[in-house]
């Protein structure tokens, strides 16, 4: 993934070292996720099928971007004692906006996420950004980390998602992988004895699959692990 | 002959050695040798407790304590077979016995090689990954995961859910005796989850009768393939399948359910067997009679509560009755007493029976989604060990404070 973004980046001053590392960061050694384990419930609740996550993961960029952006401009107006009360506003209007966009535009997905959409104003990861690095720092860097932490956010759920909507469901993007368990109709591998996995359709399993993915995250950079 | 087999073997060791052709399958060598022969090498500093039984005896004698459950559940799955080959559930049981043990080796020799088969494979890619001998652990895992299978459940779910529970169960906590909950409860819980229509219900008890059912075998009209178990939830739903509790015991009578001749998962039927096991355990000091007999006590003491409770069928079940059906025995006898995930305290393995048997009554009777309550008591109970440990040994340094200030 860290690939990827960087070819994405022309070389401008704009994108110097230091602002493309706000990018790069979270999506591997500092993921909000795997890392930080921020934003798990929403890890757990919307993974089943990879098009909420998918669409989570849009929803809660859009949301850190911009919030990262307009609480950056005004970190110098913003009296600390009720910083917390602005950011509130500011990603609570945010989150409205794309709830009624989705309810717009993706009636059928917007039902099927319903109050998750609306519980991303308590994302730990969005309150976390507002607080660690927008309020201190200029709107641009606020932009770039706001999309980075968004992007490390989105790969862990999108892959979570895919793992659980393969084996729990068989499926992807709902588009049918291994058949179809339909009685009376059934093709493909169902035909041969293979059975979806209900457990991956449960929470826990959710939990299971970010571990293993923490798991596999740490096995490779023994730096993240903590000392006892 | 075995001086022979020693030499030849030892003969290769220097291969296996540090700094050896084969260094890195070193523990798969070393696994093989000391399973076959005794170790060359012993403690030689420091105060050890010195015991002729090492981890792998250890092993050995719960094996061998599993062998009468196992046997029983060759021939039971094999009748159950036959019942559903035919369609009558009166079959005599001691009847045909030579065609009922072969079909039985069929049913139950493909779950025990799966069994091992995944799960030391992934034991030996630990080992070789990580660079230690093999963890002897499995070997009693995986002769409980067959035990604890429904005859008709397909091979491959035995194999992922090995996987998973050697995985997810034990290697990430850092293999034999670091893993929180009991192994083999784990592959059973997984399938329970993951794939319920193969794990529960009416038609997975018996080999080959759900294919004949989809298949529509003509004489297996109004038959029935439910445990005692199964039966027994019915009372809580609309539709039970007996009118009363005495009804339910004359149809599974005392004597069958204690002597196992009742469907069921393959070795968990047959207390007597159950029994004999527990003796072996119990008699070579391995098994915690603490914690058998207090799971059995919390079992029977929840059965007289619901009785005296009553008011409804599955409650005025008789107590004694619920210690005999299901993996009640088996359980307390094999899954509770696993001395890695049960209490370690004297007085913490009582409470930890006591809760156990408890629960598993509890789940039992009172929620008819979980006809059998006894894994999820444990598998409950194994996450709690730790606490009512911490809890006694506190209560402990307590009682002997106080001592020192009266003093």
């Amino acid at each position: 993934m860290s690939e990827v973004a960087k070819t994405k980046e022309p070389k401008e001053p704009l994108f110097s070292k230091k602002n493309k590392q706000l990018v790069t960061d979270p999506l591997t050694d500092n993921n909000p996720i795997t890392i930080q384990v921020l934003g798990i419930c929403s890890a757990l609740a919307i993974t089943v099928q990879v098009k909420q996550a998918v669409v989570m993961s849009i929803s809660v960029m859009f949301v850190l971007i911009l919030g990262n952006m307009i609480i950056s401009m005004l970190r110098n107006l913003i009296p600390s004692r009720i910083r917390i009360i602005v950011q509130l506003v500011v990603v609570a209007s945010l989150v409205i906006i794309v709830d009624q966009l989705l309810a717009a535009f993706m009636p059928d997905v917007s039902e099927q996420l319903s109050v998750f959409v609306g519980l991303i104003i308590t994302n730990c990861i969005i309150m976390g950004r507002f607080e660690a690095f927008a309020m201190a720092n200029k709107p641009w860097p606020s932009i770039m980390d706001g999309f980075g932490n968004a992007l490390g956010y989105a790969w862990i759920l999108v892959l979570v998602a895919v793992v659980r909507e393969l084996l729990g469901s068989g499926s992807l993007y709902g588009y049918k992988i291994f058949g179809s368990a339909i009685p009376g109709e059934e093709w493909g591998l169902y035909t041969m004895g293979y059975a979806n996995n209900n457990m991956m359709i449960l929470p826990p399993m959710a939990l299971i699959v970010v571990g293993i993915i923490i798991w596999v995250q740490r096995s490779r950079n023994k730096a993240l692990i903590e000392e006892h | 002959m075995k001086k022979f087999l020693e030499k030849i073997v030892h003969k290769q060791e220097p291969k296996f050695a540090k700094g050896g052709k084969l260094e890195k399958w070193n523990p798969v060598f070393e696994s093989f040798m000391t399973l076959a022969f005794t170790p060359n090498i012993t403690t030689k500093k420091g105060s050890h407790i010195r015991d002729a039984a090492d981890l792998k005896r250890t092993m050995m004698t719960v094996i061998i304590a599993l062998i009468p459950c196992l046997l029983f559940g060759i021939y039971n799955s094999g009748h159950w077979q036959m019942v559903a080959e035919t369609g009558n559930r009166d079959l005599v049981f001691w009847a045909d016995q030579g065609t009922k043990i072969v079909n039985g080796l069929w049913i139950v020799l493909p779950l025990i090689v799966v069994s091992y088969g995944v799960g030391l494979t992934i034991e030996f890619i630990f080992g070789i990954l990580k660079g230690h001998s093999l963890h002897e652990g499995f070997l009693v895992s995986g002769m409980l995961i067959p035990l604890i299978m429904p005859a008709d459940v397909p091979l491959w779910m035995v194999g992922v859910a090995t996987a998973f529970a050697v995985i997810i169960g034990k290697e990430i906590f850092g293999g034999t005796g670091m893993n929180i909950v009991n192994v083999a409860l784990t592959a059973r819980a997984f399938l329970f989850f993951a794939y319920p229509t193969s794990m529960s219900g009416d038609k997975v008890w018996m080999n080959g009768l759900s294919d004949r059912l989809a298949g529509g075998a003509d004489n297996l009209d109004g038959f029935s393939g439910a445990t005692a178990l199964g039966d027994a939830a019915s009372f809580m739903s609309y539709k039970p399948v007996f009118d009363s509790a005495e009804a339910l015991i004359n149809n599974y009578s005392m004597s069958d359910s204690f002597f196992g001749m009742i469907p069921g998962s393959v070795g968990e039927t047959s207390v007597i067997a159950c029994l004999i096991g527990a003796a072996i355990l119990l008699i070579t000091g391995i098994g915690s009679l603490r914690i058998m007999a207090s799971f059995a006590l919390g079992g029977l003491a929840t059965g007289f509560l619901l009785n005296a409770v009553g008011g409804n069928d599955y409650f005025d079940l008789p107590a004694y009755y619920h210690l005999l059906i299901g993996g009640f025995a088996f359980g307390a006898v094999f899954m509770a007493t696993d001395p890695v995930t049960a209490a370690q305290t004297s007085a913490g393995k009582l409470y930890y029976g006591f809760f156990g048997g408890m629960i598993a009554i509890l789940i039992r009777v009172l929620n008819p989604a979980y006809p059998e309550g006894v894994m999820l008591a444990i598998l409950f109970m194994n996450v709690m060990a730790p606490i009512i440990d911490h809890y006694v040994v506190q209560a402990n340094i307590k009682r002997r404070l106080k001592r020192l200030k009266t003093a």
